[in-house]
């Protein structure tokens, strides 16, 4: 395993990080905030990166994709997060695309991978039930009948839930027929199938999340992704890519609020001196740094986990997306505090990044429930 | 993803694996595999050191003949000359078997590095591969009681006296002075010049005339260090490294191979037991969760830094080049790996309860009572020695960051 980077993989960070300094610095988020975008995207900002294969980074080339693994799509992220890029990359092109991948049947596969690499669908996942993430519980049911399901349930937090063509719904069998009652399954919903009915929520970091509710939602066996891997680990799997990207995104995240930070310190003079010469504040970032550092190779440590499919992957998922949590919590905070009352104000983009860690954080499990996880999978 | 991508250097590495497994088996030990309970089963070497057993000595005699106590050091100083990739394989290799180190000593994780890039091509071959033949045991005299964080204010002197220095002066805090055979010394050659330009970096023979060394006792109970004096010492002049002006800079880089060495420490060797296992035993699980919530959180946050402070060696070796080393990510790590150590040996006192606050006077003692004391208490001098956690902080600020006035 090697945790640095390699040279196609800094060519490919350098490519992505100027593209998105260039058609989407942070300037864009605000403007798609204040603009209250219905998407909460741009939709040309996609289709532009869907020509360099982002949308198909996960996606075997022979059906269309660019293939270049979960360490580059980490790359990705970690830009992203760097100019609070919003897309949905992480909804389609990674926890999408890995649930279609390992838990897609091959009529799925083939019908629907080469769509989302050439950009002409979005496909959502929706999971949560509850306010704190908690996959498990689902409540959603999926009842057998003749030729198929009938869907009914809630979901909520549906990350680009409102833009989508199709979504993987998570819901629970309820009728034990060959499959056992009570087992987890995913199913391939088309958005606009009826009784599925979508409603855009506003979140405090503008990004595009919804409410999903399905009423009697008719499916048949053709809907849901291969019953031969079980519903609940196709789920962990699929959570898993996103949330070791979300912990890359994190990452950039905190590398910005340190840099701007640093940045802010070198100039604002205060007592005559420049902020920077105190020790008190030198500490301080200094400390950030390490965190930082720290976030870095755990981040990197999950994607290449993924990546070679470790036998610890889950661990180090879970260690990656609370480490990333906390460490850019920290320095959304320092950022804040170091800042003084100009961090407050709306007009400096610092508080953007406020908000979109916590929310960053919260989705897929925060730092409490990843440490919880490990806990679990040490075995104490 | 391998170091060496093509498939000729894969074969090549995964041919040295294998042979070098089968070496390993039939050549180290059962007793020296498996985590070392007590400092006497360390080798350090040294003039008047003794095997603990016929194993130990067999065991250190067989990789000093390979090279492997210093595998990446050239031959020509007594290593086996393995490239980075050669060498990791030999790390794992030897973590797979729990074998351990044949030879521990600030020769390997400090002098060595110094020398290879400051010394004339006479030192190395006079110092090397006594180290690395465990021949001489080293000690590091660089703090002194007016010159702890700041280091370049020493005065202990190095007079020119045309073939040879005469140096007087005291040194404090240095590890095992008592056990070693030289010293590496900072010493002041010019008090004229500018602070940072009067230093010199000189090896003393601490069996010469004027050389004393006197044991502290710590906390913990032990006295691995002591205070060193230095009368009228005359030290030959070839025994000086680099020019008479220039030892702040060699000080300096071997600074950077301390702090990494010393921010490995939370890192546990194979087979010594992880805290999370000390926990479930002193414990218990309840529907297979400690019992105690609380701690269970904060055992797992400690896990948590603890994979990523490991990928965060990976990673930093990874980039290091080797002639340059880690330079001031050095200071990261020993600043993070040190406040990791101390918060897991904190840990380790909670988990033991009031059975950890057991007391025996006699290190090491067949009765453990005590050990696990001792160790928390030792540890909390990680975030002093080889430079405190807030001059590490200053370091980042000034070369990591570039802050003014740092
Ligand atoms: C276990 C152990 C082993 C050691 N082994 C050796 C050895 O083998 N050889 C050797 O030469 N030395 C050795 N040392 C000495 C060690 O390097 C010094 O103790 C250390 O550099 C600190 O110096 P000091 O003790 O004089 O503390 P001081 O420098 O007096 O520092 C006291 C406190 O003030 C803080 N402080 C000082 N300056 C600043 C600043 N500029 N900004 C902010 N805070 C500051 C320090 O961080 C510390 O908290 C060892 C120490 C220990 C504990």
């Amino acid at each position: 395993m090697r945790y640095s980077l390699n040279e196609e993989q800094q060519l490919l960070q350098d490519s992505a990080g100027r593209l998105l300094d260039l058609r989407s610095p942070v300037s864009a988020a605000r403007a798609l905030r204040d603009a209250a975008d219905e998407n909460g995207f741009s939709r040309e900002l996609w289709s532009e990166v869907v020509k360099l294969g982002w949308s198909g980074i996960l996606i075997p080339e022979a059906l269309g994709g660019a293939d270049l693994g979960y360490v580059a799509a980490g790359i990705i992220a970690e830009q992203c997060g760097r100019t609070l890029a919003a897309l949905p990359f992480l909804s389609t092109a990674v926890t999408a695309v890995t649930a279609l991948l390992q838990g897609g049947t091959t009529e799925q596969r083939q019908s629907i991978l080469p769509r989302i690499a050439a950009g002409e669908c979005l496909v959502a996942l929706a999971i949560d039930e509850h306010p704190r993430h908690a996959p498990e519980r689902i409540s959603t049911s999926a009842v057998s009948e003749r030729n198929g399901y009938r869907l009914s349930g809630q979901k909520i937090f549906v990350l680009d839930g409102n833009a989508s063509d199709y979504l993987i719904v998570s819901a629970r069998l309820t009728d034990p027929g060959p499959d056992a009652g009570g087992s987890t399954a995913l199913f391939l919903v088309e958005s606009a199938r009826p009784g599925v009915e979508i409603e855009r929520t506003l979140m405090i970091d503008s990004r595009n999340v919804a409410d999903i509710h399905l009423t009697d939602v008719r499916l048949t066996d053709e809907h849901r992704l291969s019953p031969e891997r079980a519903g609940r680990q196709l789920l962990e799997s699929a959570l898993d890519a996103g949330r070791a990207l979300l912990a890359a995104e994190l990452l950039g995240m905190a590398r910005e609020c340190l840099q701007r930070t640093t940045r802010y310190l070198c100039q604002r003079k205060q007592f005559g001196r420049r902020l920077a010469e105190f020790q008190a504040l030198q500490h301080r970032l200094a400390h950030l740094f390490c965190e930082v550092e720290l976030a870095a190779s755990i981040a990197q440590a999950a994607c290449v986990a993924i990546q070679d499919n470790h036998e610890d992957l889950r661990t180090l998922v879970s260690a990656a997306k609370a480490k990333c949590g906390e460490v850019a919590m920290l320095a959304a905070d320092e950022a804040l505090q170091m800042h003084g009352g100009i961090g407050m104000t709306d007009e400096l983009d610092i508080g953007l990044f406020v908000k979109r860690i916590r929310s960053a954080n919260e989705t897929y499990g925060d730092v409490t429930y990843h440490r919880d996880r490990v806990a679990t999978q040490y075995g104490f | 993803m391998e170091f060496d991508d093509t498939e000729l250097g894969h074969d090549v590495l995964e041919h040295f694996r294998s042979a070098t497994r089968a070496w390993l088996e039939a050549n180290c030990p059962k007793e020296m595999r498996g985590p070392a309970s007590s400092e006497d089963q360390v080798y350090w070497g040294g003039r008047r050191a003794q095997f603990a057993s016929d194993a130990q000595r067999a065991w250190f005699e067989r990789m000093v003949v390979r090279g492997w106590t210093v595998p990446e050091w050239p031959r020509e100083y007594g290593g086996a000359g393995l490239d980075v990739a050669h060498a990791s394989i030999l790390r794992e290799e030897m973590s797979r078997l729990q074998c351990r180190a044949p030879l521990m000593s600030f020769g390997i994780s400090m002098l060595g590095p110094a020398l290879m890039r400051f010394a004339s091509e006479t030192q190395k071959m006079e110092h090397l591969p006594r180290i690395a033949r465990g021949e001489i045991r080293w000690c590091q005299g660089y703090s002194e009681p007016g010159a702890g964080s700041d280091l370049a204010s020493l005065n202990t002197c190095a007079e020119d006296r045309g073939d040879h220095f005469l140096v007087s002066g005291q040194k404090i805090w240095t590890s095992y002075a008592d056990l070693a055979d030289w010293i590496f010394c900072l010493v002041r050659t010019d008090p004229a010049a500018e602070r940072h330009k009067g230093i010199g970096f000189l090896l003393i023979d601490m069996a010469g005339q004027g050389v004393s060394t006197r044991p502290i006792r710590l906390i913990s109970g032990t006295s691995p260090f002591c205070e060193t004096f230095f009368e009228n010492v005359r030290v030959p002049k070839g025994n000086l490294v680099g020019s008479a002006g220039g030892g702040w800079e060699i000080a300096k880089y071997l600074l950077t191979h301390e702090r990494e060495s010393i921010g490995d420490m939370s890192i546990l060797p194979p087979g010594v037991a992880r805290l999370h296992k000390h926990a479930i035993l002193a414990i218990g699980l309840e529907h297979g969760r400690l019992t105690d919530g609380v701690l269970r959180a904060e055992l797992s946050r400690w896990e948590v830094d603890s994979r990523a402070f490991q990928a965060t060696l990976q990673r930093l070796r990874e980039q290091a080049t080797s002639a340059r080393g880690l330079g001031a990510f050095s200071s990261v790590l020993k600043y993070y790996g040190t406040e990791l150590n101390k918060r897991k040996e904190d840990l380790a006192m909670s988990i033991a309860g009031v059975r950890g606050l057991r007391w025996s006077n006699q290190a090491g003692a067949a009765d453990p009572s005590g050990d696990t004391a001792r160790a928390w208490l030792r540890s909390k001098g990680n975030s002093i020695e080889g430079g405190t956690s807030e001059i590490q902080l200053n370091i980042i600020a000034k070369h990591l960051l570039q802050l003014p006035g740092a």
